[in-house]
């Protein structure tokens, strides 16, 4: 048992440690249409990729497409053509480790969960090197290989059902319903509370604040003027995008009472609200 | 300010109590006028089956989410079977068509929908790009949540090997899952399982069109 062990990790000592396909059809169907949203991280071999984060100006490197320890191992074990219930482990943990390598020299922080299956698999190996106790009974001596043998076909069934829901996923994305209804219940155009408009003055105000400003001439808004100026500019346009008007205001007091003539408008039902997403901009339309 | 603020406020109140009343006034016209043509106040008994039909097509088109049976069957205070046969009758009928909408029953309820194989031309109408796929860590965690609900968050962890919950939070913020109550056990952690918004994202009808997870044994196991 010993010499064959270190037979296997010789033979993937000399075998080349390159993979060139990620894990499969998901993973490159996946990255080629929106490399913006997929977060996962893939190990050598797939070309590597930089990609600029969209909300950051970060760059990411992205290597693959390795969910974790247990979809990397079932990868190995799939490239190495080895029977699921039979793996050599030295073989196997030799991989694992030049992947885990090859890893943490690309992004140190994937390493959490790869490192616990490597404690685990060297364990193994250990386990399996060890010579059976001679005194021991003939019955078979469980094999301790086999919680992980029944972890990764108990992952593996997720797995294909991931891929299952992604392609229905994918057929659903290609089935469009009905435009929505003004009758619609859940209509965005009722959305815009007290708290949305305040919060889109708090942002105009918080900005006002980082301006300086050289005040030239105190030049005095009365509230009738300024309801005047929101009306007119809804009625030009028949909408006005909130963020627009409250950003004509030049001081503190002008945003004030923007934000007072458009409370009014809604209140005397001149204007209306609403927002066309969650957090969307707030517009402001003639009522109807 | 405050002076012109107040006269606003007197203009308005005016205004306020003015507009009920118009609209109300409307109202009892219009339905004085269903009244007189078809001699009650609620709307008409449904003559033939072919007239249910109808009326539950065009039910099926004004609601906002998947209509079901028991839903119109409230509406239109008829026997609920007699409007589940009605709607298959209405989608076998519809859909045989071939045309360009497919009446489908998912989450439950019905829905017209576009037809797949047309996808390319309505984006381009809608302009609309392919919404944001979920990553595999997701699906994984998706799949996981549908076949064991409901299952607490080590649960789910300890099936796919890690130790990261980040994908349990997209898909709550995608309200995909939902919180199913805690499981009586140490520290009572919270369970999860899929939500409606699941069904209607992967055009299932219910739970049960899902293919049994042994199934996919047979699928992963091949590899010797």
């Amino acid at each position: 048992m010993d010499t064959s062990i270190t037979n296997e990790a010789e033979e993937s000592g000399a075998a080349q440690p390159a993979v060139t396909e990620p894990t499969g059809d998901l993973a490159s169907d996946g990255s080629g249409q929106d490399a913006g949203v997929s977060s996962t991280i893939n190990v050598a071999g797939a070309a590597p990729e930089i990609v600029e984060d969209q909300n950051t100006d970060d760059l990411r490197l992205i290597l693959g497409e390795f969910e974790g320890p247990l979809d990397l191992l079932l990868h190995l074990i799939r490239q190495e053509q080895i029977n699921i219930y039979d793996i050599p482990i030295a073989r196997i943990t030799d991989q694992y480790l030049r992947y885990l390598q090859a890893m943490q020299e690309m992004d140190i922080a994937v390493a959490g969960d790869f490192l616990v299956m490597a404690a685990t698999l060297i364990e193994l190996k250990t386990r399996m090197l060890l010579p059976r106790d001679p005194f021991a009974e003939l019955e078979e001596e469980e094999d301790p290989r086999l919680d992980l043998v029944n972890q990764l076909l108990e992952y593996q069934k997720y797995k294909a059902a991931a891929q299952m829901l992604w392609s229905r996923a994918t057929v659903e994305r290609a089935v469009f319903k009905r435009a929505e209804l003004e009758t619609d219940k859940n209509n965005p155009e009722v959305a815009v509370g007290v708290f949305d408009l305040l919060r889109v003055f708090n942002e105009i105000l918080a900005r006002h604040k980082e301006e300086v400003l050289m005040e030239i001439e105190r030049e005095e808004i009365t509230m009738a003027e300024m309801l005047e100026r929101l009306r007119n500019m809804v009625m030009s346009a028949g909408e006005l995008n909130l963020r627009t008007f409250f950003e004509r205001a030049r001081s503190r007091r002008e945003l004030v009472l923007a934000f007072l003539s458009v409370l009014e408008l809604v209140r005397t039902t001149e204007i209306r609200l609403f927002q066309r997403e969650t957090f969307g901009e707030i517009i402001a339309r003639v009522a109807s | 300010m405050a002076e012109s603020m107040e006269q606003f406020n007197e203009e308005e109140m005016d205004l306020e109590l003015a507009a009920p009343d118009e609209e109300f006034s409307e109202i009892e016209e219009a339905s004085g006028e269903t009244d007189r043509n078809q001699g009650a106040g609620a709307p008409h008994s449904i003559q033939s089956s072919a007239e249910r039909m109808a009326i539950i097509e065009a039910l099926i088109f004004v609601s906002d989410e998947p209509l079901s049976a028991r839903t119109v069957a409230d509406v239109l205070k008829e026997d609920s079977n007699a409007i589940e046969a009605a709607m298959a009758e209405l989608a076998q009928e519809f859909n045989a068509r071939n045309g360009g909408l497919q009446l489908r029953e998912v989450a439950g309820g019905w829905q017209f929908a576009t037809r797949p194989e047309h996808h390319e031309h309505v984006r381009a109408f809608l302009k609309s790009r392919p919404s944001a796929k979920l990553s595999l860590a997701s699906l994984e965690t998706l799949a996981v949540i549908a076949y064991k609900q409901p299952i607490t968050i080590p649960e789910i962890l300890d099936i796919r090997g890690v130790q990261s919950p980040s994908a349990i939070k997209t898909l709550l913020d995608k309200r995909l899952i939902v919180a199913r109550g805690r499981k009586e056990t140490v520290g009572r952690p919270m369970m999860y399982g899929t939500s409606k918004e699941f069904l209607i994202q992967f055009g299932l009808k219910d739970l049960s069109e899902l293919p049994s997870i042994e199934d996919f044994q047979d699928l992963a196991g091949g590899s010797a």
